[in-house]
């Protein structure tokens, strides 16, 4: 079952929002609807359900909607209509105080400006989603101390926010959220303050935590490349309603209309591409089968290497048509011939990190697991095509 | 055409016996409260030899400033006591501390309303108002009729005008605390008296002391007024010398009035701030 499910949920700024709803069921615009009855429609019928574990991120430009869309998930701002379902139970009709248990309980929120409390230390700070559910002293200094080592602000717990840095005050605010051990966590452009490089730092520790802590996160982004990054799916905004859900792959792969295409048109595919995304099939042979068998398959493939692999697929070296003569020649083993000093690199390599590698070798790079099995070859127009934008066919993959 | 004179004059006499008529004991109960409590200050007051008094105080403005203050109370407060002014420096800080104090109790909690609803905001603001801007002296008259001559009409009547600032301050410091951190207070499912206690006061507390700051000066201005209707202390002896045209004794007077509110002033100025580091 999803840990969140959305159904039809709907926001109208304005007075006696209720009216715009049969407008909207009637399919009238935001704007048709600005214009003729003075509401501002904020989400539009959002629809989609949240896996546990999962980081959905909901992505579009500001106005979009999408800020407003994450505060009707914990009920920050009231929906007009429509249904949140948590683990299958009513959001939108909980009373007061089972709202306050749901926000303290299950679902915790990081913001875009921090929101830190400036009179509080930093481990104050963490603490407060624990103080206000009654939790003693102790347990919760305890706890709040372990957030803050997982974000890695051992040592600071006794400053004052306003004394560390941006990325840090950051780290505190994820660290308040995570305190109170919550199912989900929402964060609001949590990275858009920082600076890029520091962004990028916590976008790569914010992956590294989901995978040690295993939380659901919702992630709102203007950042496409943030994103494409972070996000195991993404859903794309546009004037409150939702273009587009899917996988990194499928937005830019097979965007769903004109909209999501310019908006992905202008991404740096390099940086979002990896080496598994446009990896072929290998030509390959066991060593056993000697130098022969080698260059005969070869000559039938029309390539002039082939890569070494034994029975586990555990990459050997390269072995070129010339190696393969000179070693029937000689009467040698294919083993002793290979070429064992072989550009290698892993699956999720961006493809912007192996243009170096690929300018120095003439030979295909090879892409291997953690054991160093062997997964597919990269040769130079199979990236060039990718660059392009030409999706790599299915049957290709290895 | 011939409009007649709108009887408001006569209104407010009329509200005035009525409520004499009918809520008597009521003030009686007031009456009784408020003197019992200017008696006890000043009964602590005056309690202690005036120098461990002076001591006192050095030590506390010496903890709360710096020395340059305790060196100011030490030679201020000598000097009131050689001018043979302690008795009545210490029946006027009564009333001072007093009317304060009440003001605060009253003030703060109608500020967080104020803060927490605009139509409560909409409403006081114009009493406010009026209280400020309707001359002391109008208001003295009343009071004297409610609760008749002595301390405790100077006690109300600096309530009324001196309670404005705290209201007004506690109110802006609470509705200028940043919507992202009362948004993050409620993200965690605090209830409104846990945002109210662990955030909106907390943070707003600098503007409210501004406030209870400018309360304090208010009611220590009220002295001189208080004492017109029979309420005792240095404001009487300055009343008394200025309707005799002494003016050394008057000027006298005044001083131990102008060091006892260069003292309150900046005790209640300062107050926060070491806590804050």
């Amino acid at each position: 079952m999803p840990i969140i499910e959305v159904k039809q949920l709907t926001k109208v700024f304005g007075h006696d929002a209720g009216r715009a709803l049969p407008l909207l069921e009637q399919g009238w615009s935001k704007e048709k609807i600005a214009q003729e009855v003075k509401l501002t429609v904020g989400v539009n019928k959002a629809e989609f359900s949240i896996e546990e574990g999962e980081i959905f991120v909901i992505m579009g430009l500001s106005g979009s909607g999408k800020s407003t869309l994450v505060r009707l998930l914990n009920r920050l701002i009231e929906p007009t209509g429509g249904q949140v379902l948590f683990k299958g139970n009513d959001v939108v009709g909980m009373n007061p105080e089972q709202l306050r248990q749901f926000r303290r309980k299950n679902i915790g929120m990081v913001f875009q400006k921090f929101a830190l409390f400036p009179h509080r230390t930093v481990l104050a700070n963490a603490e407060y989603g624990l103080e206000v559910q009654g939790v003693e002293k102790k347990k919760r200094t305890e706890l709040a101390m372990q957030a803050l080592e997982l974000v890695g602000l051992k040592g600071w717990e006794h400053h004052r926010p306003d004394q560390l840095s941006g990325g840090m005050q950051q780290r505190v605010g994820l660290a308040r959220g995570l305190a109170n051990d919550p199912d989900i966590l929402l964060m609001d452009e949590a990275f858009s303050a920082l600076d890029p490089l520091i962004r990028k730092d916590m976008q790569q520790e914010l992956l590294e935590l989901q995978a040690r802590v295993k939380k659901t996160i919702v992630f709102i982004t203007h950042d496409l490349d943030e994103a494409l990054r972070i996000g195991d799916r993404i859903a794309l905004m546009k004037d409150g309603v939702i273009v587009q859900i899917g996988t990194p792959e499928e937005i830019l792969i097979q965007p769903a209309n004109k909209y999501v295409e310019r908006f992905v048109e202008d991404v740096d595919l390099s940086k979002v591409l990896t080496a598994a995304h446009v990896m072929r099939q290998p030509e390959m042979v066991r060593p056993e089968r000697g130098p022969r068998v080698a260059l005969q398959l070869m000559r039938d493939s029309g390539v002039s290497s082939l890569y070494v692999a034994d029975k586990e697929m555990k990459l050997q070296g390269v072995i070129t048509a010339e190696d393969a003569a000179q070693a029937i020649k000689e009467n040698k083993t294919i083993l002793e011939v290979l070429r064992r000093e072989i550009p290698r690199v892993h699956p999720d390599t961006l493809l912007n990190d192996l243009f170096e590698l690929m300018s120095e070798t003439h030979l295909p790079v090879a892409v291997v697991d953690e054991s160093d099995r062997l997964k597919g070859i990269v040769i130079k127009g199979a990236v060039l095509s990718a660059l392009a934008g030409n999706a790599v066919p299915e049957g290709e993959h290895v | 055409m011939n409009i007649p004179k709108i009887p408001l004059g006569q209104g407010v006499e009329w509200l005035e016996k009525w409520l004499t008529t009918y809520f008597g004991p009521v003030f009686d109960v007031i009456h009784a409260v408020i003197g019992g409590m200017v008696k006890g200050i000043e009964n602590i007051l005056t309690f202690l030899p005036a120098l461990v008094l002076i001591v006192i105080i050095a030590a506390l403005a010496y903890w709360i400033g710096k020395w340059r203050m305790a060196l100011f109370a030490v030679i201020g407060l000598l000097l009131i006591d050689n001018l043979g002014l302690w008795g009545p420096s210490m029946q006027s800080l009564a009333l001072v501390l007093a009317a304060s104090i009440l003001a605060v109790l009253i003030g703060v909690p109608i500020g967080i309303l104020c803060a927490q609803s605009n139509a409560v905001k909409n409403t006081i603001t114009p009493i406010l108002d009026f209280m400020q801007t309707m001359p002391a002296f109008v208001y003295l008259l009343p009071a004297v009729s409610f609760f008749s001559l002595g301390v405790v009409p100077g006690v109300i009547a600096s309530i009324i005008f001196a309670i404005p600032p705290t209201i007004r301050l506690t109110n802006l410091g609470i509705r200028q605390v940043s919507p992202e951190l009362v948004e993050a207070a409620d993200a965690f499912g605090s209830t409104p008296s846990q945002k109210l206690f662990k955030l909106q006061l907390p943070i707003a507390l600098p503007t409210i002391m501004a406030g209870i700051n400018q309360t304090i000066m208010l009611s220590l201005s009220m002295v001189v007024i208080s004492s017109m209707i029979g309420a005792q202390g240095v404001g009487a002896l300055v009343y008394r010398a200025v309707s005799q045209a002494k003016t050394g004794a008057g000027f006298e007077a005044g001083i131990a009035i102008v060091v006892i509110a260069i003292l309150l002033d900046r005790l209640t100025q300062n107050a926060l701030k070491p806590k804050q580091r």
